[in-house]
C-alpha cells in the first residue's frame, strides 16, 4: 500500500508542477511590458475581467434609444423639464452634465473623456477617470463589496449598484435591533 | 450460626468491596437520565478528545451528531469535520471608514452559525464611538438606535473573535477544550467544554459567549451545514465563539463568512494572509492599518483599517 503511494502523487504532481511553470511565466511576460499590457487588457475585455451583475437600471428605461432615436438631440446645457425630472444632479453639478458621460450620438452607451464609447455594464473605467484611487481598490476587492469564494470565483458589484451616479453618497439605512441588555434577559 | 454459614456457601459468597462495587453501579445507573438513556448518551459521555480521535472513531461521532439534530430538528443535518487547508492563515479586513453600523453582520452571523436566539447570543458587538475623540474604548455605546445610521458625528467598530497568533483564552483552559487550529483558527469542542468560562475572563476582546440555558434554537432557522467545531447546535452550559464560520472557509473553493456576504457597503474584507495576492495581503502592505490592543501581545489576524 505504502509503496504505490508515492506513484500515485508523482503524475499529479508533475501536472501540477508544469501548471505553475506555466501560470509564473503567463505574468511574467505581462510585467515585462509594463502597465501598457494591463491597461490594453483592460480595454480590451473588462466586463470578463470583472464579474459584475447587470446594471440596476430604473425598470423599462433601457434601451435609451428606444425614445431618444426620435428625438433631435439638443446639446445645449439646461435644466430638463419634460422627462427626466427626478434626476437631481449631485455629483459636482457646477463641473458637469448629462453629456459628460452620456453619449450624444449612441444613447445607449457612456463616454469616456478620451471620446471612447462604452456600455453601461463597463460603467466603472467611467467613474475611475476621476476617482482613480476608488477604482484601483475596486479592482483588488477592496474598494465595495464582493462576495463569492475567497480562494475562487469572486463577484463584484457595478459601482452604480451602491452609489446613484447622479447623487452617490451612500444613503443612511434602518439599523438592525439592538443587542438585548443584560437586565432584560429573562 | 446460620449466617455463618451461607457466608461461607460459595454460591453466596461477596466481599464488602464486592458489594459496594455493585451498589456504585445500580446508583450509577441510576444516574443516568432516564428519558434519554439510550445509546448515545453513553457515547456522546464516553466521547474522546476531538485530536485524540481517530478517523473511524470520528466518523462514527459525526454520524451520531447528525442523527440527533436530525430528529431534534426535523430535517437532515450534516456535521462535517473539514481539516485546515495547507498553506492558509485567514486574516480578517474591516474597514472603519466604511463600517455604518446597520448590524447586518450581527444578524447574518446569527443565522448562519445557528446561535440561540433566545436567550440572545450574538458573536459581533458593533461599537458606536465619537468621530471626536476616535477609537476610544472607555467611551462606546453598543445599545445605539437611532431610525437610520450611519449618525453625525459618529464611527462604528464591529467587535468579534480576533483569531489570535497568542490566543490568552485557549491558555487558560483547564481539559484543553478550546486551542488555535493551523489555520489560525481559535475553535472549541463543545463536547469536551466543561463550562468553566475561564477563556471568557481571558479574552480581552469579549469575543466568547455562554449558553446559560439550552439554546434557543426555532427548527426552520437552524442551518443544517454544519461543521462539528463550528456552528453544529450547542447544548446547555458551553462556551463558543466566531470560527470566522469554519463550515464555509474551509471547502476549496470555500465561501467568504456569512458577515463578509451579508455586509452592504462592503467594509469586511477576509483572505489568506500567507497569499500575497489576497486582498488582506494588498490592505495590510497599503492602508493604515492598526489590531486592536495591540500592547497585549494578542497578534490579533483582525485588522481594522482606513480606507480612505
Amino acid at each position: 500500500m505504502k509503496r504505490d503511494r508515492p506513484l500515485h502523487g508523482f503524475v499529479p504532481g508533475m501536472a501540477a508542477l508544469v501548471l505553475c511553470l506555466f501560470a509564473g511565466v503567463a505574468p511574467a511576460a505581462h510585467l515585462q511590458e509594463g502597465g501598457n499590457a494591463a491597461k490594453t487588457r483592460a480595454a480590451s475585455a473588462p466586463e470578463k475581467q470583472f464579474a459584475v451583475p447587470a446594471p440596476p437600471f430604473t425598470p423599462g428605461i433601457f434601451p435609451c434609444s428606444d425614445c431618444h432615436k426620435e428625438m433631435k438631440s439638443n446639446p445645449a446645457r439646461r435644466e430638463l423639464k419634460d422627462e427626466h425630472t427626478s434626476i437631481v444632479l449631485n455629483h459636482a453639478q457646477g463641473q458637469r452634465w448629462c453629456l459628460d458621460c452620456h453619449d450624444i450620438s449612441n444613447r445607449d452607451k457612456l463616454r469616456l473623456v478620451s471620446g471612447e464609447k462604452i456600455g453601461f455594464v463597463e460603467s466603472f473605467r467611467l467613474c475611475g477617470q476621476c476617482h482613480g484611487d476608488k477604482y484601483r481598490d475596486w479592482k483588488v476587492g477592496v474598494h465595495g463589496k464582493r462576495t463569492g469564494m475567497w480562494n475562487g470565483e469572486k463577484q463584484y458589484l457595478l459601482c452604480v449598484h451602491c452609489h446613484n451616479p447622479h447623487d452617490p453618497q451612500y444613503k443612511p439605512i434602518p439599523p438592525m435591533p439592538p443587542p438585548t441588555r443584560p437586565e432584560d434577559t429573562k | 450460626m446460620p449466617n455463618r454459614e451461607s457466608r461461607d456457601n460459595p454460591a453466596f459468597r461477596m466481599s464488602r468491596r464486592k458489594m459496594m462495587k455493585g451498589v456504585a453501579a445500580v446508583l450509577g445507573a441510576l444516574a443516568l437520565p432516564e428519558q434519554e438513556a439510550s445509546a448515545s448518551v453513553w457515547e456522546s459521555f464516553f466521547q474522546k478528545h476531538f485530536r485524540e480521535m481517530s478517523k473511524p472513531e470520528l466518523e462514527k461521532v459525526l454520524a451520531r451528531l447528525e442523527k440527533e439534530y436530525g430528529k431534534t430538528y426535523g430535517k437532515a443535518v450534516k456535521v462535517r469535520a473539514t481539516p485546515h487547508i495547507e498553506g492558509v492563515s485567514y486574516g480578517y479586513g474591516l474597514d472603519l471608514s466604511r463600517c455604518i453600523g446597520c448590524r447586518r453582520c450581527v444578524y447574518g452571523c446569527v443565522q448562519e452559525n445557528n446561535q440561540s436566539r433566545d436567550p440572545q447570543i450574538h458573536y459581533i458587538r458593533v461599537l458606536q464611538l465619537d468621530k471626536e475623540r476616535g477609537v476610544d474604548l472607555e467611551h462606546t455605546e453598543h445599545y445605539y438606535n437611532p431610525s437610520k445610521v450611519p449618525e453625525k458625528g459618529h464611527f462604528y467598530m464591529p467587535v468579534q473573535c480576533h483569531q489570535c497568533e497568542n490566543p490568552p483564552c485557549t491558555k487558560v483552559c483547564p481539559v484543553q477544550a478550546t486551542w488555535k487550529e493551523r489555520d489560525g483558527i481559535v475553535v472549541v469542542d463543545y463536547n469536551w467544554c466543561i463550562g468553566c468560562r475561564y477563556c471568557m475572563a481571558a479574552c480581552p476582546y469579549g469575543a466568547r459567549h455562554f449558553n446559560w440555558k439550552k439554546p434557543g434554537l426555532p427548527a426552520a432557522e437552524m442551518n443544517p451545514e454544519t461543521h462539528y467545531l463550528g456552528n453544529r447546535p450547542r447544548p446547555v452550559g458551553v462556551v463558543e465563539k466566531c470560527t470566522f464560520c469554519i463550515q464555509r472557509v474551509r471547502n476549496t473553493p470555500g465561501r467568504y463568512p456569512a458577515c463578509v456576504e451579508v455586509c452592504p457597503v462592503g467594509a469586511r474584507k477576509f483572505g489568506n494572509l500567507l497569499d500575497p495576492e489576497s486582498e488582506i495581503r494588498y490592505i495590510i502592505e497599503n492602508k493604515r492599518v492598526f489590531i486592536l490592543k495591540e500592547d497585549l501581545n494578542t497578534r490579533p489576524k483582525f485588522y481594522y483599517f482606513y480606507a480612505t
